[in-house]
């Protein structure tokens, strides 16, 4: 346990993270630029796509990871903070086809052409300029998470009666953003879409860069959360998790700490809503489905819940298993695989992925440790609750 | 301390590049083979799956027969099947997978409107072809794009044209009752103003909208009924999708409401959505398609006859979007022919004025817009299931791409062959912008 | 139309001479008639309806009663036209007798439509106003209500004359001031008796009657008419709260059968069962299943088909319920977070499963015969199945609360879900009453799925439209008290209903959920929250 008790923002585990990550985000480009089609190392535009869109879904993760793995907050309904922030850059988006629209309207959406709308809904001013969508991206679902967690942390509605609300919350937006009259494109959604800051976003180019922009996010949400998670702040975010009660009689205010965090997260999930809409090219009210939310808590319970590398990993190999078991002769068994993923990762694997190699590596660490101070060591940590970084 | 972690973060380092290998080698293209590919793009799982498994396995059986014909240009058709699972962005995903990956000449695939919209720029961007085969509501003229299913004026406006006919009951109040999505939105906003053309009041049209899968229907079937009960014949245009209808009829029935009072004519109720429900008491209520599996025509039977075999279940039921899907191959197995060559765009160009035989009887053509022609019919629901056609349009209807009761869409056309344009403004006389 | 009625008249006459015994004419305007019968048109059928009801033949009600069933058969080729009977047999059209040559290669259906088929309604109607039958007339006099049929007034007029039945008269004098107030010429003093009669009737088509009279009225009739109204709307606006308050009454009891079984494993276990819908789900299919086999073996029991399958249906997601608890669940016991992600796996193996088994398209679950319909009761009509569900939610709920109040296992479960640790200490053992709870919750599940199969789809997703709604009447109600879920399920049913007629369907269910999102705010716990330690974990 000595080596992990010295820990800085950046551990081994971090850093050999981060050096993936960027040799992921300078490979794939190279190879789907540089190295000719015919090549056997060329990478095609299919999997720069979706790579991206892992990418986006791995900074979701971590998202979740922050506030389900360190603060104990099971939000079922995270994917509504991701479909906000799909929403405003899918509404910045829109507004750049301009005239290229099948109508021709330089000011309105197709969508509103064809339901006779004459005038530009208010909440649609300001799309236009990026500078205003991406603050939109942040703003948005963090004040959304801001109201929300304000009012359930301060009610002290924790566990599944926080679960369950969430999972109320993305509902009700699922059900508005169905509504066509909300202004929002109804069931079809915002697609269509032609320019990102002057760049066509289906050449290559563009899809190139938007992986590495997100590459970049991802890697700066890693480290905000690095940064969060090894301060004294962290510390009282595991301790909330693992003892509210006696967190909050030690005289730390429980609900700012989980509001701050909840709030953060919920700006992460919102950045990657924004980075997967331009790549798969559409955003839909489905998003909000409470189902989606659900299944982004899987990918951290794969990888690892409380690792953040875990969440990234267990993002990519999910969707990996979906994007392979969904064609062929597997199709019709893809959600025999995901349930039995479930149900398997709660019950035989709880620490995940990289949880159960990080708990190999201490246990080990702590036999040899023992071997050398002829000290026994303490009791292995609880399954229930994952390794933490302590 | 140190030298026991290390080996620990190597193995860890070797396990990631292996799996990001492993992920590499399994997801580069495969070989191309001496096949011709045609991809199928259909929700196996999911909400959608009750609508679109049977779309897959009439696709399955028109290629296994064309295999039994000899192929195409002497090769083989090899069918490529995903999944995408009712998932909006999955569809974009396996869509890019089809045509990237797989190498497919053509996908022929997507049900709503939404995941069509989400594979749209998938096409345009890789050019392949897409057979869309549901009736949808129009406002659409892709290059890329065929459109087997009906548009709005092959479906929607005939059906009212029988319902204020004489024969249809002359109906003088309109309930407009859908599905909150777009197309049951739209379908709406062209026959209210298609009703308004022709004198019908404001206060004697209703239109309202539910959520998807909305099963308590109580409420709005009370408010059809006292609608209804003003003194002039009422009838309610049902633009209601999918899992909502089950719930609907059996609210109708319960409350009395016959056909003989309150006729329902419903646009997304086919065969298939009747074999989930007691039909005694809905028989007379109304569907407008362009195929009845209750057409006796040689076609159709021998059709029927092949589904059941391919099936290997003799009451499997036929209808509307399989029969769009059968034209489409057809079509596009006669202009693969005609091109002497799978590549898009000698197909896309070979296709406008291929015609095929329908299973009703006529002959559809695909129109420079890449619409079809299209015979309408209504049906009234008999007590086994089936449709009694009580109607047809004389001749086929040609599919308008963009609708003239719009007023953004009324100027526009589309026309591949001639103008090269989805969307020409007549009026500015120019392609695609207004300004 | 005036003819139109000289043909019923006519008709009418002619029934009544030859039931005297009349021997078949063998060539009149009956069997002329017959060959439009044999065209495949609409309107030849049309012309070849009015003509056999016109001709007096006696076999004209039988033949139009057929030809309204689906039961008229033609054949092009010999244009001969014949009557299937209820049991299959084959008449004759043109003799009544039994056909017994066998039958033509191209022996088809006479197709009819809506308005052949209110043609038909109306003569057959016009025909049974003399029936002897109580019932019959009855429904004469509704169908003439209905038409509005000046021509029908006559008959009417010598119906009432002999009618002596209370109810049967006051529906006839309905029927006829309706035609009064449609008909042009009637003079305005019988124009304003009808209106009191329509007024007394007071309900939507009385409203839509009065308010549907032709402008450029007298003023006193204008008068009455304008009086009327009124009173029917201020009645009506009263019978719409009772309307909005059942048919809630009716949202909320379809809740409570669905978030039961939730509440009794939520309260007990402290686990959050996402394939609760799932066990819905499988009840649904059992009675699908149960259907299909007396369909198929004895459909005479149809009737008591949900009977039989009420039982399976317990059973079967019940021992579903045991052996997920047995394998997966317990391991996760103190972990309610986890077993959502296991729970919500399992239901999605459960649905892809019955979607491999019974395919993807729903499936067809009958209404018996006594779940089927509607009856008035005062200004609102009332359908059987909602009826019955209620009935049966009711007895649901009371048979669980006296399984929890008087027998052991609910005593032990009470126990447990007020402090697991002192139950255990007192010698229960706590693991088999977990699991007897989570098979007793899914088990109610499994029934809640068969009266379901009576108002909903029979699909894989099913239980998918229920499961968010079933969480939040439990949380709202609070969790380990039955009386909770049953005031949560009924307030948010009614709450639904009435919001559902001003702010529409979506919007009033957007309305609920954040009303549920606040009021959790306000009481973490619930409506009833249960007050000690043991539960703040």
């Amino acid at each position: 346990m000595k080596a992990f008790s010295l820990i800085h923002i950046l551990d081994r585990g971090a850093v050999l993270f981060l050096v993936l990550l960027g040799a992921f985000a300078v490979a794939i480009p190279v190879l789907n630029l540089l190295v000719p089609a015919s090549s056997s190392l060329h990478v095609s535009t299919y999997l720069v796509a979706l790579f991206g869109k892992y990418v986006c879904y791995g900074l979701l993760a971590l998202s979740i990871d922050l506030i389900w793995g360190y603060a104990g907050i099971l939000s079922l309904g995270h994917g509504a903070f991701f479909a906000l922030g799909g929403y405003a850059m899918g509404m910045y988006l829109m507004r750049q086809i301009g005239t290229r629209g099948v109508y021709g309207n330089p000011v309105l959406p197709d969508f509103m052409v064809f339901l006779n709308w004459h005038e530009l809904p208010f909440f649609w001013y300001g799309f236009n300029h990026f500078i205003y969508a991406a603050l939109m991206i942040l703003l948005v679902p963090g004040l959304l998470a801001f109201v929300f967690g304000w009012f359930a942390f301060r009610s002290r509605v924790t566990g599944v009666y926080l679960s369950i609300i969430t999972q109320a919350m993305t509902y009700a937006l699922l059900l508005g953003f169905f509504r066509n009259n909300f202004g929002f494109g109804g069931n079809n959604g915002l697609t269509d879409f032609k320019d990102i800051l002057g760049f066509n976003v289906q050449v290559e180019t563009t899809r190139n860069a938007l992986l590495v922009t997100s590459c970049l996010a991802l890697a700066l949400g890693f480290l905000i959360c690095r940064a969060i998670v090894t301060s004294k702040f962290g510390k009282v975010l595991v301790a909330i998790r693992d003892a509210e009660s006696r967190t909050r009689f030690l005289g730390y205010r429980v609900e700012a700490y989980k509001l701050f965090v909840f709030t953060l997260s919920a700006c992460m999930a919102g950045v990657a809503g924004a980075l997967y809409v331009p790549q798969v090219g559409i955003i839909n009210p489905g998003e909000f489905a409470p189902a989606n939310s659900i299944e982004a808590v899987i990918w951290v319970a794969v990888g690892g819940r409380g690792t953040l590398t875990g969440a990234v990993l267990g993002a990519f190999v999910v969707n990996y298993a979906k994007t392979y078991f969904t064609s062929g002769v597997l199709a019709p068994y893809w959600l025999f695989m995901l349930g039995g993923l479930f149900i398997g990762t709660t019950l035989l694997m709880p620490r995940g992925i990289i949880g159960t190699l990080k708990y190999g590596f201490d246990q080990r660490a702590a036999r040899s440790a023992a071997a050398e101070d002829g000290v026994e060591t303490g009791a292995a940590p609880p399954a229930a609750t994952p390794h933490a970084a302590e | 301390m140190l030298n026991s972690v290390k080996p620990n973060a190597r193995r860890w380092l070797y396990a990631a590049a292996g799996l990001a290998f492993a992920a590499t080698a399994a997801l580069s293209p495969a070989k191309a083979e001496d096949t011709i590919k045609v991809g199928i793009l259909h929700s196996l799982s999911g909400t959608m799956a009750i609508s679109e498994t049977t779309l897959k396995d009439v696709m399955l059986m028109l290629i296994d027969e064309q295999n039994k014909k000899g192929g195409l240009l002497g090769k083989k058709l090899e069918a490529v099947v995903v999944d995408p699972a009712s998932n909006w962005p999955l569809f974009a995903e396996k869509a890019r997978e089809l045509i990237s990956k797989d190498k497919v000449s053509v996908v022929f695939g997507c049900w709503t409107s939404v995941s069509r919209k989400s594979v749209l720029p998938v096409f345009k961007e890789l050019n392949s072809i897409l057979f869309y085969p549901v009736q949808f509501e129009g406002e659409e003229g892709e290059r890329n794009v065929f459109y087997t299913g009906a548009a709005p004026n092959q479906q929607a406006i005939p059906a009212v044209d029988y319902l204020m006919s004489k024969d249809g009951g002359s109906v003088k109040r309109w309930v407009l009752e859908g599905t909150d999505y777009v197309y049951p939105r739209t379908t709406n906003k062209i026959l209210e103003a298609y009703l308004k053309s022709k004198g019908v009041k404001d206060e004697d049209i209703m239109i309202n909208y539910t959520p998807f899968g909305f099963s308590d229907w109580q409420t709005e079937v009370t408010k059809i009924k006292a609608f209804g009960s003003a003194g002039k014949k009422t009838a309610v245009v049902s633009t209601v999708n999918g899992d909502a209808n089950v719930p609907f009829y059996k609210e109708l029935g319960n409350q009395g409401i016959k056909a003989t009072d309150i006729p329902v004519m419903a646009f997304s109720v086919g065969e298939e959505e009747l074999a989930g429900l007691d039909t005694k008491p809905l028989v007379g209520h109304l569907a407008a398609w362009n195929y009845f599996e209750s057409i006796k025509t040689p076609a159709n039977a021998t059709f029927i006859k092949e589904w059941h075999a391919f099936t290997k279940n003799p009451k499997r039921t036929t209808n509307d979007p399989m029969e769009a899907h059968y034209i489409g191959f057809n079509m596009w197995v006669k202009a693969v022919e005609k091109a002497k060559s799978t590549d898009p765009d000698k197909v896309i160009a070979a296709l406008p004025g291929i015609k095929q035989a329908n299973l009703t009887g006529g002959v559809s053509e695909m129109l420079p817009n890449h619409y079809i022609t299209k015979p309408v019919f209504i049906g009234e629901i008999r007590a086994d299931g089936q449709f009694d056609v009580v109607w047809k349009t004389k001749g086929l209807v040609k599919g308008d791409a963009w609708s003239p009761y719009l007023p953004g869409s009324k100027d526009l056309i589309a026309d591949w062959v001639k103008l090269k344009c989805g969307n020409y403004n007549t009026v500015t006389k120019k392609c695609g912008s207004g300004s | 139309m005036r003819s139109f009625c000289g043909r019923i008249t006519a008709l009418v006459f002619a029934l009544g001479l030859l039931v005297a015994g009349a021997g078949v004419a063998l060539a009149g305007p009956y069997e002329d008639a017959l060959v439009g019968f044999t065209e495949g048109s609409l309107s030849d059928t049309g012309d070849a309806i009015n003509k056999v009801a016109a001709s007096g033949n006696p076999l004209a009600a039988q033949l139009l009663q057929a030809a309204e069933d689906a039961r008229l058969m033609f054949s092009a080729a010999q244009k001969k036209v014949f009557i299937k009977t209820k049991d299959d047999k084959l008449l004759d059209a043109a003799t009544g007798k039994e056909f017994t040559g066998t039958p033509p290669d191209d022996i088809d259906t006479v197709i009819v439509n809506n308005r052949l088929r209110g043609i038909i309604d109306a003569v057959i109607g016009s025909l049974t106003l003399m029936s002897p039958n109580t019932n019959q007339r009855f429904d004469a006099a509704q169908a003439v209500f209905k038409s509005r049929e000046v021509s029908a007034l006559p008959a009417l007029d010598k119906a009432l004359a002999a009618e002596k039945d209370p109810r049967v008269k006051k529906a006839m004098n309905e029927a006829r001031a309706a035609i009064v107030l449609t008909d042009k010429e009637s003079s305005d003093a019988d124009k304003i008796a009808a209106i009191a009669v329509i007024r007394d009737r007071g309900d939507q088509d009385a409203l839509g009657l009065i308010d549907g009279m032709a402008a450029g009225q007298p003023a006193d009739v204008h008068e009455a008419a304008q009086a009327a109204s009124a009173k029917i709307q201020g009645n009506l606006a009263i019978w719409n709260a009772v309307q909005n308050a059942w048919y809630g009454l009716s949202l909320g009891s379809v809740l409570l059968l669905a978030a039961i079984g939730l509440a009794i494993t939520f309260g007990v276990m402290g686990v959050i069962n996402m394939a609760h819908g799932e066990m819905v789900m499988l009840g649904a299919y059992v009675t699908f299943v149960v259907q299909e086999f007396i369909r198929t073996r004895n459909p005479a029991l149809f009737d008591y088909s949900l009977a039989i399958a009420l039982p399976l249906a317990f059973i079967v997601s019940g021992a579903v319920g045991i052996f997920i608890e047995r394998t997966v669940i317990r391991f996760l016991y103190g972990r309610p977070l986890e077993t959502l992600l296991a729970t919500w796996g399992i239901s999605l193996v459960l649905q892809q499963a019955v979607r491999a088994a019974f395919g993807p398209t729903n499936k067809e679950v009958g209404n018996p015969s006594w779940m089927s319909g509607a009856f008035d009761l005062g200004g609102i009509l009332i359908t059987y199945n909602r009826m019955w569900i209620i009935v049966f939610t009711g007895l649901v709920f009371v048979a669980l609360l006296a399984m929890l109040r008087f027998t052991r296992l609910g005593l032990e479960m009470r126990a447990v879900t007020q402090n697991r640790a002192m139950a255990a200490a007192m010698g229960i053992r706590t693991a088999r009453i977990d699991a007897l709870t989570f098979g007793l919750g899914s088990g109610i599940a499994g029934i809640a799925g068969v009266a379901l199969s009576q108002i909903d789809n029979v699909s894989p997703n099913l239980g998918q439209g229920y499961i968010i709604d079933s969480f939040m009447v439990v949380v709202f109600g609070g969790v380990g008290n039955l009386w909770g879920t049953l005031v949560g399920a009924l307030t948010l049913g009614i709450a639904n209903k009435f919001l559902e007629p001003f702010a529409g369907a979506v919007l009033g269910k957007i309305a609920i959920l954040v009303f549920i999102i606040l009021f959790i705010q306000k009481r973490p716990r619930g409506m009833f929250a249960l007050k000690g330690r043991a539960i703040e974990a």
